[in-house]
């Protein structure tokens, strides 16, 4: 176990990398601490799995250091670095055993026949494995072959941290939810390091304890799932956490108030300030959570017009017409929608300010 | 909507029925036809029962030339088989490098079979030969039109030199088929070089080798045209395998009923074999489910 730096890592895999979109990774610094269970999260093609390559030793960065415990090093292989990773699609040696699996990793490291069966027993216990251990391995389902795969990652108690690359994509919708929870537990357990890549926030937001955002090859936020949903530090978390993402809506300063489409919405007097200095393209977010829906008449409100309303069972989403900005709120199941404008009201204190995609200090919270 | 049940599908089968019947079915019936016949003339045949069978059975030569024939195809199978694997695992994995190597690799492949004996005649001759007159310059006496362990080893050579890249090819191919991630879980797992053959390599590999065996062993169990103009059977008989045992029954002696009742016997040698290694390397696959 360990704790894993990141010092000035980026990476191309262009030979001659020159401009910006060369580089599928760019200058990240980060600290991933001993023991934390992580998530990085973001879509396809934004560097996820080039980052846990990196951190895994399968791909050497283009520049800048790994370090584990402080120690350097970039230039070992995933096999002196001591390093587990399960990856997408299960990988399984087919002419052996489900036991001769889970125990390869253990014998090539030279392991005692007699530890090594008992661990294998201890990993096919918590992996609900127990009764196909003396099967042939390729016979069995996905899943199960899945589980051989995330195994044969947990089965070596040493390792300094156990990387998973979406492991859950090829596993059945109902067995997701338990093999999520069973890898929190076996985290609790084996207080084991996870790193755990997905494009699923569902699935980011209920193993982790940290989150990892990323976007365009850049680390954009790390913080708690309540972090990334109550201070989105990049318009991108706003957008891509939360069902439906944050209203994200291009703004200018006027005085104490931002103005969208022509209507002032109020903010928060020190937001404000913050925002008249700064530079850039400004954009004011807030979740459809916060979104208040107001008796006519009430202050500080702006009028939009009803374009649809949607029920979804246990709760509803009005989506209103603000000028061309589409502004959606999430309002109880009991609600009801009357007439075809709404009074929206943006509380200042949910209200977040971005210039140029980033969130502006001191801008709410 | 209700479904039509009548006998049209035979219509559609029928095709495939007589080009089968043409291509296959007529000849071999006209082959099991002199089997049991001795045909005296065009008009004047007589039924003989098994007599060309159990003459052909008993024949020393025909044994003999069956026990070289079992040990060129083992010999050439132990040789090509395990080389072809090694040539593809050393080829490059993509790039210009591995178009080129591909390339030479297959050229053997593209040379008729008559021209492969003549290369082999020529480049063997110890007195305008490059191999022959090395081989000689060594201090090694080697003259495969007198020697027969000279011919041979000339014979296996010549088979090797020739066939070896269609099994590296198939190889190849099996290689490149298998994911990056296995050779990526191998690393994370700390596996050998060793391991990651025997345990991801060869299992991935087992349906173009069987395919590759097969070939090999049909091919080589039917040899005729290279051995026929490098050695031509010789020196004595000691190069004469089953295919040129039988031309020379059927074409130089005219014997047509051994000829055709020793084809038969020899094709179903073949058939037998395939199946044994078929269903072998099956099992390979399937049996060790518990061990």
């Amino acid at each position: 176990m360990a704790r894993i730096d990141l010092v000035d890592l980026s990476h191309s895999y262009v030979a001659d990398p020159r401009r910006r979109e060369d580089y599928a990774l760019s200058k990240l610094n980060m600290t991933w601490q001993d023991g934390g269970a992580y998530a990085l999260l973001g879509p396809s093609g934004c560097g996820k799995t080039t980052l846990l390559n990196i951190i895994s030793g399968l791909l050497k960065p283009t520049t800048g250091r790994v370090l584990f415990n402080g120690q350097d090093v970039t230039l070992l292989n995933p096999q002196q670095r001591n390093i587990a990773q399960v990856f997408q699609f299960p990988v399984i040696y087919d002419t052996m055993t489900v036991a001769d699996n889970l125990a390869f990793p253990l014998r090539n490291r030279g392991w005692g026949a007699a530890e090594t069966r008992k661990r294998v027993e201890e990993i096919a216990e918590i992996l609900e494995l127990t009764g196909d251990l003396k099967h042939r391995a390729s016979g069995l389902s996905a899943d199960a072959k899945q589980k051989i795969s995330m195994g044969r990652g947990l089965v070596r108690p040493d390792v300094a941290a156990v990387l998973f690359d979406e492991p859950l994509t090829t596993i059945d919708q109902h067995l997701k939810w338990t093999l999520r929870r069973k890898l929190k537990q076996i985290h609790a357990q084996l207080k084991l390091s996870l790193i755990y890549v997905t494009h699923d926030q569902v699935e980011a937001m209920t193993f982790a304890d940290q989150v990892v955002v990323m976007y365009g090859g850049e680390v954009v936020q790390m913080g708690s799932p309540q972090d990334l949903f109550e201070q989105p530090a990049h318009t991108f978390v706003g957008f891509f956490v939360g069902s439906p993402g944050m209203n994200l809506m291009p703004c200018t300063i006027e005085g104490g108030s931002a103005v969208v489409a022509d209507t002032r919405i109020p903010l928060d007097p020190a937001a404000a300030q913050v925002a008249g200095r700064a530079g850039g393209k400004l954009t004011l977010g807030i979740r459809p959570e916060f979104v208040e829906l107001a008796a006519p008449g009430t202050p500080d409100t702006v009028l939009g017009a009803v374009e649809r309303v949607e029920d979804l069972g246990n709760y509803k989403i009005v989506s209103a017409r603000l000028g061309q900005q589409l502004i959606m709120a999430k309002i109880g199941e009991d609600e009801t929608i009357a007439s075809d404008t709404v009074h929206l009201r943006f509380p200042p204190r949910w209200t977040r300010l971005y210039a140029d995609d980033r969130a502006l200090t001191g801008t709410g919270g | 909507m209700q479904k039509i049940q009548d006998n049209r599908a035979w219509l559609l089968v029928l095709p495939v029925f007589l080009s089968v019947a043409f291509s296959a079915i007529i000849p071999l019936m006209t082959v099991v036809n002199y089997s049991v016949q001795d045909i005296l003339g065009p008009d004047n045949r007589v039924f003989v029962g098994t007599e060309w069978f159990a003459e052909v059975l008993t024949d020393e030569d025909l044994h003999d030339a069956l026990i070289r024939q079992i040990m060129f195809s083992a010999i050439i199978l132990a040789i090509e088989i395990p080389l072809g694997i090694a040539i593809a695992r050393a080829l490059p994995a993509g790039g210009w490098r591995a178009s080129a190597s591909l390339v030479v690799l297959a050229l053997p492949l593209l040379i008729p079979w008559n021209v492969v004996g003549t290369i082999w005649q020529i480049f063997g001759r110890g007195d305008i030969g490059l191999a022959g007159y090395v081989v000689n310059a060594l201090g090694i006496d080697y003259n495969y039109t007198a020697d027969p362990i000279s011919a041979w080893f000339t014979v296996v050579i010549m088979d090797v030199w020739h066939w070896t890249p269609l099994v590296a090819l198939l190889a190849y191919a099996g290689l490149r088929a298998i994911p990056d991630a296995y050779y990526q879980a191998a690393q994370i797992d700390g596996a050998s070089a060793w391991a990651v053959f025997r345990y991801i390599q060869l299992p991935k590999l087992r349906g173009v080798l069987l395919i590759a065996l097969l070939l090999r062993f049909m091919d080589s169990f039917m040899i005729y045209t290279e051995p026929f103009v490098l050695t031509g059977g010789g020196p004595g008989n000691s190069t004469t395998f089953l295919s040129q045992y039988l031309a020379t029954l059927a074409v130089g002696q005219f014997d047509l009923g051994p000829a055709a009742a020793f084809s038969i016997i020899y094709f179903l040698i073949v058939l037998l074999f395939c199946f044994v290694f078929y269903t072998a390397l099956q099992n390979v696959g399937r049996q060790r489910g518990i061990s």
